[in-house]
């Protein structure tokens, strides 16, 4: 207990005295520890969340294309869409006794960028965004009538447009906002009767409207017969004629299902694409900027050894000048194991303080990047969910930090006591 | 038995051309319990190797330190380093307070490695001292006079059996000097601690009533030096 009131005091004042040093190395311990955080939670929390684990589709049908542009496209609201698809593809598994559940979309406008998807209430009532989560309502909305101009928006629509419940809007043309004065406007007016609550997904980034509207609004032409067709208010438009842009495909049976459809759609067939397991194709994308990732982890793995580095610079550059410190010391009774575990603790104190600011910095990187991957694709990141690099990184940091204190301690260690007693100039 | 005897004590140095140079050659020395001793030698006389000695800082080629009938001498470097925080008190002439620690962190310094940190009495010290409102003042922000006073209360700080002082006057002016002297004294006195003081000033070894002159004492300062006039061989006034 006495050694450690001793050691404790040592540092304190060593720590105080090279206040400069003390601080360049606290802060670049805490830009690196924050770092290696940031990356691989980020890494972690994106992975997770964009494999799609608990959403309530197993596959997503569309045209004949990119699997990975169908997902993006219909499940996360990116990209283009690949093309259109015959109503009688999305009528047909509707009735399959192997489909346990197949909502459309068909895009093709927005509003103030964000886009505009006609689909059924099926998405309301049956669909689950996250394991056991349906689309609930802020208070005050209802889903809407799909005979009616009503739309319902997702909550971060209401929240960065004029969107809100009883607002009245009428689409634009096109699934991203057109430059300013080149942007055509649809005539028709659309009434938001529904707010849903958050989902921390990108149907919050959706403006819902009813099927009929998309096929029904001025200036679109449905080609589902391979011939343009173009609805008449007031009559109903022939199945033939209707096209979806993407189902979303819930199957009975499990993952034989899904392979069945695979051959059969994929396979076999040339008219869709089926795009299944959706982790798997989302993986790609993982795959494709995997590279990204581990160049990443390289850079700040490198910014930690720097950082070590700096505190066993900092350290080390000090030690001629405390020679006669540890002098001192010595001749007031302190052993050579005193002296040299202090040097240790100090620097594995410069480290504790760099990895315990290394979390302001982890939490000001993810929440930047959060920001960012929620507005552009709608996915929430929770900064305060955990993740082993956040005990980790910080207890691997305090150890490379007594590492780096080694050398210098070895020196300390070695101060002759008689010949450091003098002062020198 | 003596609280300190040296017998046959050699130490040499090896010198940068490798010839082996003795600075130190004590046949015998002794200090009673609470006595209060000065130490005169020219300078290069070995006074300070004597001290380190003493002290356990360096450990002697050949012969005995006793301390209360234990010899240093024969001890771990870490049974000396804990002899040094437990039984001793150390004043060096330059001080050697630590530049980062306040007055009061200092006498600290001097308990912790020993008996352990004991605020009232580091206080009680620098306030007996008249340091009362120095506490918190770093050396550099002291008087040479009041730095001197903070490392009288550092060596007393662990309640030393033997207190060992360098040149403890050597960068103070006259009046100072006869001050700090008077002060070491009294609390060693106070204390219960013997003193061995080390100086070349006549004026500091006139206060004391037993002076050794280390030039008759250590052979080897003997055989390179001619012996100093002050003191009587013997180390004994009459």
């Amino acid at each position: 207990m006495k050694a450690l009131i001793g050691l404790s005091l040592i540092v304190r004042r060593s720590l105080r005295q090279h206040a400069l040093s003390t601080i360049v190395t606290v802060f670049s311990s805490a830009i690196a520890i924050g770092l290696v955080m940031g990356v691989f939670h980020l890494n972690a929390q994106t992975r997770q969340a964009f494999l799609l684990d608990g959403f309530g589709a197993d596959a997503v049908l569309g045209a004949r294309g990119s699997k990975l542009q169908l997902v993006l496209n219909s499940v996360f609201h990116l990209e283009t869409s690949p093309g259109n698809l015959p109503w009688s593809i999305y009528a047909e598994m509707r009735q399959n006794p192997r489909v346990e559940l197949a909502i459309p979309y068909a895009v093709g406008d927005n509003y103030r960028g964000y886009r505009i998807v006609g689909t059924t209430n099926e998405l309301f009532d049956r669909f689950e965004f996250a394991r056991g989560a349906k689309l609930a309502l802020q208070s005050g909305g209802v889903f809407f009538d799909p005979a009616l101009r009503e739309a319902v928006v997702g909550s971060v629509v209401a929240e960065r447009t004029d969107l809100g419940l009883g607002a009245i809007f009428q689409p634009r043309h096109g699934i991203a906002a057109a430059p300013s004065g080149a942007e055509i406007v649809h005539p028709e007016e659309y009434q938001v009767v529904g707010v849903l609550e958050p989902t921390g997904t990108p149907l919050d980034r959706v403006v819902f409207i009813p099927l009929e509207g998309i096929f029904r609004m001025e200036g679109h032409e449905l080609r589902g017969t391979g011939e343009s067709f173009r609805p008449v208010a007031g009559e109903s438009i022939p199945d033939e004629h209707k096209e979806v842009s993407a189902v979303l495909l819930k199957f009975r049976g499990g993952p034989m299902t899904g392979r069945f459809f695979d051959t059969q759609i994929n396979l076999q067939g040339k008219q869709a694409t089926l795009a299944f397991p959706l982790a798997q194709v989302l993986l790609e994308i993982f795959q494709k900027l995997g590279w990204m990732v581990q160049v990443l982890r390289v850079v700040s793995y490198l910014v930690v050894v720097v950082a070590a580095a700096s505190i066993l610079a900092a350290l080390y550059n000090t030690m001629n000048e405390r020679r006669r410190e540890f002098a001192i010391l010595r001749a007031l009774g302190a052993r050579r194991r005193t002296v040299s575990s202090a040097i240790v603790l100090e620097s594995s104190a410069i480290a504790a303080m760099g990895a315990l600011l290394g979390l302001g910095v982890y939490a000001a990187i993810f929440s930047a990047a959060a920001f960012v991957v929620r507005r552009e694709t709608g996915v929430v990141l929770d900064v305060f969910a955990f993740h082993p690099s956040l005990v980790i990184a910080p207890a691997a940091m305090v150890v490379l930090g007594a590492l780096a204190g080694i050398l210098p301690a070895l020196k300390a260690y070695a101060t002759d006591v008689a010949s450091n007693l003098v002062p020198t100039s | 038995m003596p609280l300190l005897e040296i017998q046959d004590l050699v130490k040499t140095y090896r010198a940068p051309d490798g010839e082996v140079q003795t600075v130190l050659d004590v046949a015998r020395f002794e200090l009673e319990a609470v006595e209060q001793v000065a130490l005169v030698g020219q300078s290069g006389s070995g006074k300070t190797t004597l001290l380190h000695a003493i002290a356990g800082i360096l450990r002697p080629d050949s012969g005995a330190v006793r301390f209360d009938g234990l010899n240093l001498a024969q001890l771990s470097e870490a049974r000396r380093d804990a002899f040094r925080a437990q039984q001793l008190g150390y004043v060096f002439q330059t001080f050697n307070l630590l530049q980062g620690y306040t007055a009061l962190e200092n006498v600290l310094l001097g308990m912790v490695f020993g008996p352990g940190p004991d605020r009232a009495w580091a206080r009680e010290l620098l306030t007996r001292l008249g340091l009362a409102d120095r506490l918190d003042h770093r050396p550099a922000q002291l008087s040479v006079g009041q730095q001197q006073r903070v490392a009288l209360a550092r060596a007393l700080a662990n309640r030393p059996r033997l207190v060992l002082a360098d040149e403890p006057t050597g960068n103070l002016d006259p009046e100072r000097a006869q001050q700090a002297l008077e002060l070491l004294t009294g609390l060693c006195r106070e204390q219960g601690a013997a003193l061995l003081v080390v100086t070349h000033d006549a004026r500091v070894s006139d206060t004391f009533e037993r002076v050794v002159d280390l030039g008759t004492i250590n052979r080897a300062a003997r055989s390179a030096t001619p012996a100093p006039v002050v003191g009587l061989a013997g180390g004994q006034r009459p």
